[in-house]
């Protein structure tokens, strides 16, 4: 279900996907957004009271100009979660995400309460740079993104509407999404949480797809040597989309693991 | 009409295969294609070659700066600026001009556009470009969110240093500063003219109209193409109540001649072909970077249809029917320019003198072709208006004359190796 929320007095006009019931489940998404057609977050849903809000600045998502850096992000999922009247709850973050769920981890150890990242962003490793994925046109960012290139999904993903007023309303809003996204991956994906990430208290599962090629499977070393309670999952015929492109696989083990 | 030469100073010996084998001339081109022997006599000529245009008469002198490209060689066009304030006389230094954003605090720009003024007895034109994505966003990292409001704030902060008279703090967003008391101060008063090069983006228009700014529109596109731009900065120029004076904008505009037509196109279609395939050659995806347009100018030019798509080759005759350059003997070229700076309502020329991989003496001979056979036919145009947008130096009597130069050493034989033996271009 899509809800629009006044938060932080009206500082933010919040566009969320509120789904399901029990305990609450806060999934922040990568640079891209929310895709539209998200079928891992419905069936998490089973489970879960799922809250999967659009970062200010993206799609209906107002107040992007108050979320400058990391600190003001936390700001807002903090200020976020005590408008919905969430004092604690469970957090996956995809690639930026990631890296902003493992930062609001840092900051406030008492708000999460198991962390699910899935190829985070947030570190660099000067042997195996992070692909430029602001410089690549959309094929070229399939390629890094997804195990198979021809899959439909990616297919999908690279397609571009024929209707002109469809292409410009696409590229108006990638172009915010990407403009937002700059803010905490521009021109390195470094924010700082190599100096804050000791601080997660949260139990943590680490998620890779194999064939990550925006960022690469060695990083989960670098989450796992840097986080306390931190284990490791790579799942096969997968990339940096994992979650869309093997959802039965990665659901299984997250719900797995936030049960368990 | 006012003229001013200019010089991007583009690297003249890329391979013919260079389009083939690489995807861009800028951010990740191959520093193996650099040759810093030919380097230092480029940059030498290139210098003569604009000491040249002073002497020709030229208005002014200009220089801009670019990073990490073979397309424009001056990542630090005040250094060019400061060998030219030494050996020139008469021109403007154009400089346009140093991208305010980057620097940290950007009080360097304000100390080093004071030391070229004072340098050069007043003859310094200060510009302010916000600089393309490729030099700012990937060549110097800033985030594009926020590139606009700092360079705006680096603007604020640079004409209060030049125009306050007291010591004053600055608690800008981007720089914080206790104590700014600007030494030296510009010569001239308040400071130096601003010229706000652009590429059409509709803020840039706004913030001119502002400020009385000069508008310099830098497309490398021609006249035709141009209209559309030059019509919506006039648009916003009488929206705002200000009147329509040629000379608050100036164009850059692509202009060779020769003898006869025929001569232009043998002596010039190589370069040309080198300068608009090879040196602008430029990976599409550095052109642009998310936040590096505002949404207004990227709606804006969504709206007015999809931008035309660049070419993936100039002919010669490309480039002479679409006005991309003009191109001929001085009469096709008097006569050419006239209209284009006629239908653009331009006061100001900004033209390159030297293109892509041109060889000295051809400059020379452009040079001087425009200078005496173009420029005073096109002196009449817009005599009725009053150009605000010029330096006021110090008179010649009360400027100081550096000392003449005489190179030889004692025992050292000395021989101009240089001039001698050009270098020739890659095929």
């Amino acid at each position: 279900m899509r809800a629009q929320h006044q938060i932080g007095g009206g500082r933010w006009q919040v566009e969320l996907e509120l789904c399901g019931s029990g305990d609450p489940l806060l999934y922040l998404h990568g640079a891209g957004g929310l895709l539209g057609v998200d079928p891992f977050l419905a069936e998490l849903s089973k489970d879960f009271k799922v809250i999967a809000p659009h970062l200010p600045g993206y799609g209906e998502s107002t107040g992007g100009e108050l979320v400058e850096d990391v600190v003001d992000a936390c700001l807002f999922y903090h200020q976020l979660l005590d408008d919905l009247g969430i004092a604690s709850t469970n957090v996956i973050g995809h690639s930026m995400g990631g890296m902003l769920a493992a930062e609001l981890a840092a900051l406030d150890v008492h708000r999460v309460k198991k962390l699910v990242l899935v190829s985070p962003a947030g570190f660099w490793l000067e042997q195996h740079p992070i692909p430029d994925p602001f410089a690549m046109d959309l094929p070229e960012l399939a390629a890094h993104l997804f195990h198979d290139p021809k899959s439909p999904l990616a297919q999908m993903f690279t397609t571009i509407p024929s209707d002109p007023q469809q292409l410009a309303d696409m590229y108006v809003e990638r172009t915010k999404r990407l403009t937002q996204a700059s803010r905490f991956l521009w021109p390195i994906p470094d924010r700082g949480l190599k100096k804050r990430a000791w601080r997660i208290a949260a139990p943590t599962l680490l998620v890779w797809g194999e064939s990550d090629r925006l960022i690469p499977p060695v990083y989960a070393g670098e989450f796992a040597s840097r986080i306390r309670n931190c284990r490791s999952v790579t799942i096969k015929h997968a990339g940096h989309m994992v979650m869309y492109e093997q959802p039965e696989e990665f659901v299984r083990i997250v719900r797995d693991f936030l049960k368990g | 009409m006012k003229f001013t030469a200019f010089h991007l100073m583009s690297y003249p010996n890329l391979p013919s295969d260079f389009t083939e084998r690489y995807r861009s001339v800028w951010v990740d081109i191959p520093r193996a294609l650099y040759d810093p022997q030919l380097g230092h006599r480029i940059y030498n000529e290139y210098l003569d070659q604009l000491e040249l245009a002073d002497r020709l008469g030229f208005d002014g002198i200009g220089v801009n700066e670019h990073h990490q490209n073979a397309y424009g060689l001056m990542p630090s066009p005040n250094i060019m600026a400061a060998a030219l304030a030494r050996r020139t006389r008469h021109a403007s230094l154009v400089v346009l001009g140093n991208s305010i954003a980057l620097y940290n605090p950007p009080i360097r720009v304000a100390e080093e556009f004071a030391m070229l003024d004072v340098i050069s007895g007043g003859r310094l034109v200060a510009g302010f470009p916000v600089g393309t994505a490729m030099d700012t966003n990937y060549c110097y990292g800033e985030i594009p969110a926020t590139l606009r409001e700092k360079y705006r704030e680096a603007h604020d902060l640079i004409i209060r240093a030049w125009t306050e008279n007291d010591i004053f703090s600055f608690n800008g967003k981007y720089n914080k500063l206790r104590y700014v008391n600007l030494w030296p101060k510009p010569l001239q008063r308040p400071h130096p003219p601003v010229w706000i090069p652009g590429g059409g983006s509709i803020e840039t228009w706004d913030f001119c109209a502002e400020h009385d700014y000069q508008y310099s529109f830098l497309s490398f596109f021609g006249y035709v193409a141009a209209k559309k731009v030059a019509d919506g900065y006039w648009e916003t120029m009488a929206r705002k109540g200000k009147p329509l004076n040629p000379y608050s904008m100036a164009f850059a505009q692509g202009v060779v001649v020769a003898p006869t037509d025929q001569e232009a196109e043998r002596d010039f279609a190589p370069h040309a072909d080198y300068f608009y395939n090879r040196c602008l050659h430029i990976h599409p995806n550095f052109a642009d970077a998310p936040g590096y347009r505002t949404l207004n100018s990227i709606r804006a030019a969504l709206q007015s249809g999809l931008p035309v798509k660049l070419k993936q080759h100039y002919s010669w005759k490309d480039l002479v029917d679409d006005g991309i350059i003009i191109a001929g003997s001085p009469r096709t070229v008097r006569e050419r320019l006239r209209e284009a700076m006629k239908s653009l309502n331009c006061g100001h020329l900004i033209t390159g003198i030297h293109m892509g991989s041109m060889p000295p003496e051809l400059v020379r001979q452009n040079a001087e072709l425009f200078a005496r056979e173009v420029m005073p036919y096109l002196r009449d145009m817009w005599s009725e208006w009053e150009d605000k947008w010029s330096p006021h130096p110090l008179p010649e009597s009360e400027r100081a004359e550096p000392a003449p130069v005489d190179f030889r050493r004692p025992g050292l034989e000395h021989n101009r190796i240089i001039s001698a033996t050009p270098w020739r271009p890659a095929k």
